[in-house]
């Protein structure tokens, strides 16, 4: 019995060590793409920095104020939340976060007695959502693990015409701000009516020449800027989801060594009790055939004379040849 | 002072660098070439193969499809949906991509797919142009 006590151990011990070996390698996986969702964060940013400062310049110029993009639509009611999770699990609470305060944004709405518009990003939330009879306006898959522009584009389109029309009042966008390969924050940030800081662009010089005119241009460069904004959301997004994967598989790995030690432990343990009962049954077996027979010098003799055992069993004739 | 430009796409910083002109084409402007000391200017970017004189002399082209170029300062931005340099351009490839869009706009019915398809030609002539194929 204690031995299969002791096969049993070792048994989990083996499952333990590969199942360390498992996260461990996804530990390192999502490190390395933590790396690189933060150079395509970097690369990204010219872009968005520079189309950020031709609007404050337009903005400054004063052809602004009045773009659908721009202003509030108090006429429209429907308040859209875009939410942004992964397509995989094993990443911590960050899917659940999210989905939390995407609910969170939802319930407000419902309470205020407006309509609302849902588009999802990511399996986790379609999943969640579904399952609790939302109403589901978009689903877009297969993003967050490596974003690209085009994806952003079409989230960008599902609700960006729409609000342009007058028939969103606002779109908050839920998805996780990366702020450090330690720390990430969940949040809810109104993206539309875009908020243009007039501050900033008062102190910029507005000399510019138009071609073909401010309001063009203005027209063609507000549906970017959106893109690029949910396109730079998407990757924060994404290198968040793989630092949480890193740190989530770090602490199953970490978990998974002490569970090793402690069951070796145990198992040694096992071991050594089952050492010291079969010695202890030895040696009480020797005690009690001692008191049987007395001194310990016939003890041997007797016992391996087959006669005294098996008495009769045995021949008679077998037995006077060998007392012979 | 040579003028100093970048051209960048969403995803990713294109060519940076010193020139001495840049030569581009805009939405309703026609080509356009900025020199240092140009007056500060904002235009829509047409689909074009951006022509830009190095300060060591050499010729660096882009082909970039549609976005915006500012001009402030003898600084020059160029935020393009898409920017291929020229020596990243297949012609081989870039020919084909056009027989199929060529078929592509024979066969388009309304006015959106109309312009897509002209676009994707526009596109192609442009890449093509900057590699010099054409």
């Amino acid at each position: 019995m204690a031995g299969g006590q002791e096969r049993a151990l070792r048994g989990r011990i083996k499952t333990i060590e590969s199942t360390k070996k498992i996260t461990r390698a996804m530990e390192l996986i999502a490190a390395t793409r933590v790396v690189k969702a933060q150079e395509r964060a970097a690369q990204a940013r010219p872009y968005a920095e520079e189309i950020t400062s031709v609007i404050l310049d337009l903005v400054a110029a004063g052809a602004a104020t009045q773009h659908p993009l721009l202003r509030e639509h108090p006429e429209a009611s429907t308040a859209c939340v875009v939410a942004i999770t992964s397509d995989r699990g094993l990443c911590g609470a960050y899917n659940s976060t999210i989905i939390r305060l995407a609910e969170k944004e939802l319930t407000d709405a419902k309470a205020a007695g407006r309509p609302y518009r849902l588009v999802v990003v990511g399996k986790k939330a379609t999943g969640y959502f579904r399952y609790r009879g939302y109403e589901i306006a978009g689903t877009f898959l297969d993003v967050t693990d490596r974003p690209t522009y085009d994806q952003a584009r079409d989230i960008a389109g599902a609700f960006r015409e729409e609000f342009e029309a007058g028939e969103l009042a606002s779109v908050n966008l839920v998805y996780t701000r990366f702020m450090s390969a330690a720390s990430q924050e969940a949040v809810s940030r109104r993206f539309l009516p875009l908020q243009v800081d007039e501050d900033e662009a008062a102190h910029i010089a507005a000399d510019l020449d138009y071609e073909p005119s401010p309001t063009v241009i203005l027209n063609e460069l507000l549906p970017r800027y959106v893109e690029s904004r949910v396109y730079s959301a998407l990757l924060d997004a994404s290198a968040s989801e793989h630092a949480a994967r890193q740190r989530a598989m770090k602490a199953a790995t970490d978990n998974a060594e002490e569970l090793k030690i402690n069951l070796t432990r145990v198992m040694n343990r096992a071991r050594q009790d089952s050492i010291t009962t079969e010695i202890m049954e030895i040696v009480s077996g020797a005690e009690a055939l001692k008191q049987d027979k007395g001194s310990a010098e016939d003890l041997l003799p007797d016992l391996l004379n087959p006669s005294h055992a098996f008495a009769q069993q045995l021949d008679p004739r077998d037995a006077a040849r060998s007392m012979h | 002072m040579p003028l100093h430009v970048e051209l960048v796409s969403p995803e990713a910083l294109v060519w940076s660098g010193d020139v001495d002109s840049v030569l581009l084409r805009t939405v309703g402007g026609g080509d356009i070439q900025f020199l240092t000391g140009h007056t500060p200017v904002l235009a829509a970017l047409d689909i074009c193969s951006v022509e830009m004189k190095r300060t060591d002399g050499l010729l660096e082209k882009v082909a970039v499809r549609g976005g915006f170029v500012e001009v402030s300062n003898d600084r020059v931005k160029i935020l393009s949906d898409q920017g291929v340099l020229a020596e990243e351009v297949d012609p081989n490839v870039v020919r084909g991509q056009r027989t199929e869009a060529e078929a592509a706009l024979a066969r388009v019915q309304d006015e959106l797919e109309r312009k897509k398809a002209e676009d994707d030609l526009k596109w192609h002539a442009a890449q093509l142009r900057a590699a010099g194929a054409e």
